[in-house]
């Protein structure tokens, strides 16, 4: 069994007037089967409102499904007894860093999960002290949050995470508040997580740049999910990406004007380098 | 008819320990009709440059004039000032309040002592022009998707009429989608109206695409301000400033030292490619 696996996961929100007279259902997830293994970096990708959010708030039980099943490393997230453990194995980072941190220190505000777990002090400080190294915010240790930039606060927020040992971090949209800077330390930083320390990462963004290394990608529309794959294959279908309101990379956005002019491109280029060796392949030697 | 900066400084907490630079003796003009994006990344002064122009904040040291006048006159009238110039902060959506998008619209004009005819005129006027559906118009602002917030939004700004309009981030948090859309709107406003627009960014992608000036801000100083293409062949500089140059741009680049006959100066998708594809052919 995934570390997250999921049997048609139904989401609905009722809205109601100021009686409290239900108005309408609004299905915000809508059947929804995944299988996510352990050390897995996934991208999850859709429009506003298609359901990406409420997709990863089941998965450390913020939310519980209204029809369906999730269990998270095995734990079903409707028993309540298991609620604690759940949000140990699967940590959730948001998309304002200025919303989650609570420490007047670095330091402080890391240690502050593995404290509530009631983790011995000695090894709050060994695990606070191996988080902020993982994010490259060691330097920061002493440092008040408040003085950080966007990118940085939010990796100080990815290690508040860490700290307490989750088996799977889930991250939504991480990186819309951040600078190119931040967005660019803030993905190293959870590549670094997914590759040396094997942690599952569930990503939820906007920016389609992000999501070229993934494993696998979901594309979420209408609360389900309309396209899975790698990212190449996702990213073949410029046409289709469209359809559901996304885009795609610059680099296979051009790929595929050159195809619309013409020139024979291969589906689904995402890198510079790629991009590059594959026109010069088709250019003339210089004489 | 325009705004002069003449060696503006802000420093904030001038008088203690703590005194920040914000802004160093910034000199520049902005003509009217001009399409200018604004980026440098997080407190780098964006949002204090912006924020002088509409005299919300005042420099500590250097002028501003706004067609011709003094903006810290004594007579000059600032209230005017910040109807012809029109600023829509980031997540502007969070200060919606009224309880339909239509009055919240008209809350802007209202307040400038408009007739209620003329008010409802330019509160339709303004709804129009940022492409809101009419069902929308009567709904509660809460109920609208981000997408659509955020050009109610707008809609409030425009309503007072500007000359100028300046958005801080105005795509931030939305799918690309919802930014595409935002940024035509903008661009259609632009060509319908002729005003100023002033877009302050982090996405080098749409300010390529979409502005005709950029402004590069370091350090509270204007480091760069010139066409994209120019500004963004100083794209190791603008690394070094925390920024980047849109994805196009190291393309070229690479292509060009690979010895490709393209010009590396393309900044859109649809440069480029029609570059690549002239060169391929030969």
């Amino acid at each position: 069994m995934g570390i997250i696996e999921t049997d048609k996961l139904t989401f609905e929100y009722i809205r109601r007037d100021e009686d409290g007279n239900v108005e309408g259902i609004t299905r915000a997830v809508d059947e929804v089967d995944l299988d996510i293994s352990q050390g897995d970096f996934i991208a999850i990708l859709g429009h506003n409102g298609s359901g990406k959010s409420t997709l990863a708030k089941h998965m450390n039980a913020i939310l519980t499904p209204t029809e369906g099943v999730i269990w998270v490393d095995g734990r079903d997230t409707r028993e309540e007894e298991e609620v604690w453990e759940i949000r140990q194995t699967a940590g959730m980072v948001f998309q304002n860093p200025d919303n989650q941190i609570i420490g007047q220190v670095v330091e402080e505000d890391v240690g502050f999960g593995p404290e509530n777990m009631g983790v011995p002090t000695k090894e709050i400080w060994e695990r606070v002290k191996e988080s902020l190294k993982a994010v490259g915010m060691y330097e920061f240790r002493k440092y008040s949050p408040n003085k950080l930039s966007g990118g940085q606060k939010q990796r100080v927020s990815i290690a508040g995470v860490l700290a307490m040992h989750p088996k799977c971090i889930v991250l939504d949209e991480p990186t819309a508040m951040l600078d190119p800077n931040g967005r660019r330390e803030v993905i190293r930083a959870v590549r670094a997580l997914n590759d040396v320390e094997n942690v599952t990462v569930i990503l939820i963004t906007h920016y389609m740049e992000e999501i070229i290394h993934a494993d696998k990608v979901f594309v979420m529309d209408g609360g389900r999910i309309a396209m899975q794959g790698t990212p190449r294959e996702i990213f073949s279908d410029v046409e289709r990406i469209k359809e559901l309101r996304l885009d795609v990379p610059q680099v296979t956005l051009l790929a595929h004007e050159l195809q619309k002019r013409g020139i024979d491109m291969p589906d689904g280029i995402l890198s510079i380098e790629e991009l590059v060796n594959e026109i010069m392949k088709r250019s003339k030697p210089c004489q | 008819m325009s705004i002069i900066l003449d060696h503006v400084s802000h420093v904030y907490g001038n008088d203690t320990t703590l005194a920040v630079k914000a802004l160093d003796d910034v000199s520049l003009v902005i003509p009217d009709g001009q399409f200018i994006g604004l980026i440098g990344h997080t407190g780098s002064g964006k949002s204090t440059f912006v924020q002088h122009l509409n005299g919300l904040i005042k420099a500590t040291d250097g002028h501003i004039y706004f067609n011709g006048q003094d903006i810290d006159d004594k007579d000059f009238d600032k209230r005017k000032l910040r109807s012809k110039v029109g600023l829509v902060f980031q997540y502007p959506e969070h200060q919606l309040f009224e309880e339909d998008v239509f009055k919240d619209v008209c809350f802007g004009p209202k307040n400038l002592g408009l007739s209620r005819q003329e008010t409802e005129l330019r509160a339709y006027e303004a709804l129009k022009k940022v492409g809101l559906p009419d069902e929308c118009f009567y709904q509660s602002p809460f109920d609208l998707s981000g997408g659509q917030k955020r050009r109610a939004a707008i809609a409030g700004v425009l309503a007072m009429k500007p000359e100028v309009l300046i958005l801080d981030e105005p795509t931030a948090g939305l799918d690309p989608k919802g930014r595409e859309e935002i940024l035509s709107q903008i661009v259609k406003l632009k060509e319908e109206s002729q005003i100023t627009i002033i877009l302050v960014s982090h996405s080098m992608e749409d300010v390529a695409e979409y502005v005709e000036r950029i402004l590069v801000m370091n350090h509270g100083k204007i480091v760069y301000d010139d066409v994209p293409g120019e500004v963004f062949k100083h794209y190791k500089n603008l690394e070094e400033m925390g920024l980047a140059a849109p994805q196009v741009t190291y393309i070229m680049h690479k292509l060009k030292a690979k010895g490709l006959d393209v010009d590396e100066n393309a900044t859109t998708i649809k440069e480029a490619a029609d570059m690549i594809a002239r060169a391929l052919r030969g």
